[in-house]
């Protein structure tokens, strides 16, 4: 109960800062919750099973593109509708016919699958329909889509919490741990993998299809960036893809910081995200959280153990 | 430290960070300077196409304003220029959260563009809402009336697709009126917006013009290796090649057609083709090979320009939107000099008044600059513009090129 | 018509397992995933592009200079950024994760350097390009270099690692590095001398292919990609399979852009690339078989 209350007031604040904050402010609501949402959803799957996936823009490109395709034919509330189908429905397609691939193949395999997704929406746009560019003329300000984003995001960490319980959970940490393990103690793999696969699928879409009206104009290379894909993983991995919080401890400072850093030093961005990423690696090896509770732990002597569990 | 401690100080760094990040924003502007802000692409696949069009002229514009004083106001007094430039990483997402930034939280006096198409629409309604003048350079859109009109202080100077695309069929349509070439044409596109809108104009303007298209295909952006594509084009009997390409495809399917001695009478590539960088590319036989743009290489202020830009930057402007984006910020500059820095009347001027640029005398229509060279073609060192044929400064094309 | 198509197919094919080769050995035996892979093939263009328009010496004798030099940078990378986190993971899944990481950070690294010291624009230069005319088609002079040059070390690679003493202990550390120490190899340093040359492929790979390439600070990406998709499609640390899974792609590039729709190439390559590793997990020949 008492969790429940902390949370109701919390999301009560968070979503009055825009009046608080001004444009800018806003603006940089709005990538936050993106990012933290982003890094929810992709850790979601990816931390239990540890299957680094570099497909998250895939998703959210097609999000942003079928807003970007319907939004002069249906209501906003439909396109989203249609945008969640759409994304789930492929991560069923991708996950029945890929989620037996492991380590690396399966990183480069997402990563194609991005790359193909692009290249087969500008072929079908060219030939088919005859325009790359699509202008999506919503009239949706900064501050009602970080709600709609901060909306998702909620969802997105109270879903991640309540799998975390639920026997799916559990399993999923089995098959993380040791494939053949879990395959004997009568796991269903494939339905379970597949399961997280299309919730994370269906919400990274989302957030692209929420996003997009920032735009204006959307083209394959505007909003199949690769680059989504990369500061997905690296925000959980920093915070630590295992743990519920884990991925928005990583997405807050790593956001914060590349924005401040690309105003101060716009000639020097790319070397300084570099130096910074190095130090993660380095200094934080098991991401945030864990480093806080490694400070934690002799004080608590060792009571944090059911934490790392 | 005690547990809660901490715990309170981890809840109130976030907090503490978003006051820096505002904090850490130049102090609002004093009254001696102008505060110019804009965001560009430092890094990222936008990086290329910024660093050679866009960013160049901004240094170049504020050095040598603030070189001669500062920017002079209504008054006669001079105040000096202060930039502050964000990198938007190539991404849409970023680049509206810069000009949110800049527009609310620096406060600057004017906001120039980004590079590209993309760039500048995700823009136009924020610089709409905060009421700044847009002087879209590097935006090449068929939509221009409509965003002109529709986004009222935003100002489209570089035309659109079907301004180029017909008026390269007009220049091939009187080489093929004089017989100097035969009416086949093999037309390659980059599947890309840009490339999408030419050649979607190209087609009927070619089949109206009476030239029959031999070879019509799509290929997509990043691909290096045109071998294949160049060894249909030769076998098709066509006289006129033309590829509506990006660089750095614009630049293979050159190398690759010199090496393979592909010698069509008309050799025109896309965007790239105006880059002084062509020369090299081409290895010295660039002569006679038409793209996007020009100049009009006799006009001193022009040969002026180039000079300036040469010296400052240390490498000469492309000789499409280079030249444009300069005149872009004379306008500006001229507009500041005429009414001050009240945006709603910097608007009113630049969309009415008349500015002697670089390109010339330049009054905008219906806030879209039309005074444009939609193609040139290297005549010697220069890239010198040959349409629209009837304009002042315009070259005659030479047809055919002369073999690599 | 087919034979000039299978002829471009397969020198296009010699230009995308050249990139991979330098990549394959890095993951394959060094067991590391250098994402910053094509920065080092670009450092490697951009050093050739100096050396030749500065003192006029040519790609391929530079080639003499840039090898040494990838292998030095290479070697020295492994000695101070990838051990500590070598020994760190002690062998597991970890490494994987934490070697993407820390390449990816020194992408950004590099990348950002050679924005600084040799800006955004495009870079290229005249070497060789003459077009020799072979089999109904015209080849540039240094594609073909290029592509013999790519079989001559996809080969050479092949019959050293196969063959040579040296050789059979690189492969025992890339099929098993825990138990190659029990047959007293010495696995670090053979992992670093794997990496390194890697590194010093890669140099070679990027300064064959500046000769007839464009390229510029922000390329590197587009080169790491090319390069892992072989790598993955032949069967990671198998230097045979990087080749043929290169021409395989050029080959399939070719033939679709001349006989289906030059619209479709990528896409080709990467339904190319999910449907081999669909239908082997593991890629075409299976991992390190040499």
């Amino acid at each position: 109960m008492l969790y429940l209350g902390i949370a109701a007031v919390s999301v009560g604040g968070l979503s009055v800062l825009p009046f608080l904050l001004g444009d800018y402010g806003t603006g940089l609501l709005v990538g936050l919750a993106g990012y933290v949402t982003l890094a929810t959803a992709w850790a979601m799957f990816s931390g239990p099973t540890r299957y680094i996936s570099l497909a998250t823009v895939a998703f959210f490109g097609v999000g942003a593109y079928t807003v970007a395709v319907l939004n002069e034919v249906l209501p906003y509330p439909l396109v989203l509708l249609c945008a969640a189908g759409i994304g789930a429905t492929m991560a069923l397609l991708v996950g029945l016919s890929t989620l037996r691939l492991a380590g690396i193949y399966f990183v480069i395999f997402s990563f194609g699958l991005a790359e193909l997704v692009r290249q087969l929406i500008t072929w079908f746009e060219v030939n088919v329909t005859g325009t790359l560019g699509r202008y999506i003329f919503l009239d949706l300000g900064a501050r009602e889509i970080y709600w709609q984003l901060l909306a998702l995001g909620v969802c997105t960490i109270g879903l991640a919490a309540w799998i975390r319980r639920s026997r799916l959970g559990l399993a999923l940490r089995v098959i993380g741990d040791d494939e053949t393990v879990a395959a004997h103690s009568g796991i269903n793999l494939a339905r379970s993998k597949l399961v997280l696969f299309v919730a994370s699928a269906t919400i990274i879409t989302l957030v692209g299809a929420i996003q997009a009206p920032r735009w204006v104009y959307v083209e394959p290379s505007i909003v199949f960036n690769p680059t989504v894909s990369f500061l997905t993983v690296i925000m959980a991995l920093l915070g630590g893809a295992t743990r519920l919080w884990g991925p928005l401890c990583g997405a807050v400072p790593l956001f914060l910081l590349f924005e401040w850093l690309s105003a101060r030093f716009p000639d020097h961005f790319s070397i300084l995200l570099g130096l910074l990423f190095m130090a993660v690696v380095y200094a934080l090896p098991n991401g945030v959280l864990a480093a806080i509770e490694g400070l934690r732990k002799p004080k608590r002597n060792g009571a944090s153990k059911e934490a790392t569990a | 430290m005690s547990l809660n401690s901490r715990r309170a100080l981890l809840r109130a760094l976030p907090l503490a960070l978003v006051s820096s990040l505002a904090l850490s924003a130049p102090l609002a502007a004093q009254d001696e300077t102008v505060t110019i802000g804009y965001a560009v692409s430092k890094s990222g696949p936008n990086a290329t196409g910024a660093g050679i069009t866009t960013i160049p002229n901004y240094e170049l514009w504020v050095g040598e304003v603030n070189a001669a004083g500062g920017l002079e106001m209504p008054d006669g007094s001079r105040r000096m220029i202060e930039v502050i430039e964000y990198d938007d990483r190539s991404s849409a997402e970023d680049l509206v959260r810069a000009i949110e930034r800049l527009a609310t939280q620096d406060e600057v006096d004017l906001i120039l563009p980004p590079w590209g198409t993309g760039g500048n629409l995700a823009i136009a309604p924020l610089m709409d809402r905060f009421g700044y003048p847009q002087l879209a350079v590097t935006a090449v859109t068929d939509k221009a009336p409509d965003f002109a009109a529709r986004w009222e202080r935003s100002f489209w100077m570089l035309g659109g697709g079907h301004d180029y695309a017909t008026a390269l069929v007009e220049t091939l349509s009187a080489a093929k009126e004089a017989g100097t070439i035969n009416d086949k044409v093999a037309m390659i596109s980059v599947a890309d917006g840009f490339g999408i809108d030419l050649v979607k104009a190209a087609r009927p303007a070619f089949e109206e013009a009476g030239f029959e298209l031999v070879y019509d295909e799509s290929y997509p952006l990043g691909t290096s290796d045109f071998a294949t594509i160049l060894n249909e084009v030769q076998g098709s009997g066509a006289d006129s090649f033309v590829a509506f390409s990006y660089p750095p495809g614009s630049f293979g399917v050159t190398k690759q057609a010199i090496t393979a001695g592909v010698n069509p009478k008309v050799f025109y590539i896309g965007v790239g083709g105006a880059f002084p960088v062509y020369q090299k590319i081409s290895g010295g036989a660039q002569e006679g090979v038409m793209s996007i743009g020009g100049v009009d290489a006799a006009n001193p202020a022009i040969q002026d320009y180039f000079a300036r830009h040469t010296e400052t930057i240390g490498a000469p402007p492309d000789s499409w939107a280079s030249a444009v984006t300069y005149a872009s910020l004379e306008m500006l500059e001229e507009a500041v000099k005429r009414v001050g820095l009240d945006h709603a009347a910097l608007a009113e001027e630049l969309s009415t008044g008349s500015f002697e640029t670089v390109l010339g005398e330049v009054k905008l229509e219906d806030n879209q600059l039309r005074q444009l060279w939609w193609v040139g073609q290297w005549q010697g060192d220069s890239f010198v513009a040959v349409s629209p044929a009837d304009r002042e400064g315009a070259a005659a094309p030479v047809i055919p090129k002369p073999e690599w | 018509m087919i034979l000039s198509t299978l002829f471009l197919g397969l020198v296009l094919g010699g230009t995308y397992a050249l990139l991979a080769l330098g990549l394959s050995l890095q993951y394959g035996i060094a067991r590391i995933m250098n994402l910053a892979y094509g920065e080092f093939m670009l450092l490697a263009c951009f050093a050739v592009f100096m050396m030749f328009t500065s003192w006029g010496i040519g790609p391929l004798w530079g080639l003499l200079v840039v090898v040494p030099l990838g292998y030095a940078l290479g070697w020295g990378i492994h000695a101070l950024m990838m051990r500590p986190l070598l020994k760190r993971s002690g062998g597991g899944g970890r490494l994987e994760v934490d070697t993407i990481l820390a390449t990816f950070g020194l992408l950004f690294v590099v990348q950002g350097l050679m924005l600084v010291s040799f800006g955004s624009d495009f870079t290229s230069y005249s070497y060789l390009d003459r077009g020799i005319a072979l089999l109904g088609t015209t080849v540039a002079a240094n594609r073909l270099i290029a592509f013999v040059l790519s079989l001559v070390i996809g080969f050479g690679l092949y019959a050293v690692l196969v063959r040579s003493r040296w050789g059979r202990a690189l492969r025992a550390v890339a099929l098993a590095p825990d138990s190659a120490y029990l047959v007293g190899i010495d696995v670090n340093r053979l992992g670093r001398q794997g990496f390194a040359l890697g590194g010093a492929l890669a140099a070679a790979g990027g300064a064959l292919v500046s000769m007839f390439q464009t390229f510029s600070a922000t390329d590197g990406v587009v080169f790491t990609m090319k390069a892992l998709i072989v790598v993955i499609m032949g069967g990671v640390g198998n230097i045979l399979g990087a080749l043929i899974a290169g021409l395989l792609l050029g080959l399939a590039e070719t033939f679709v852009a001349a006989f289906i729709d030059p619209g479709l190439t990528l896409a080709a390559t990467y339904t190319l690339f999910l449907a081999v590793l669909l239908w082997r997990p593991t890629g075409l020949f299976g991992r390190a078989g040499g």
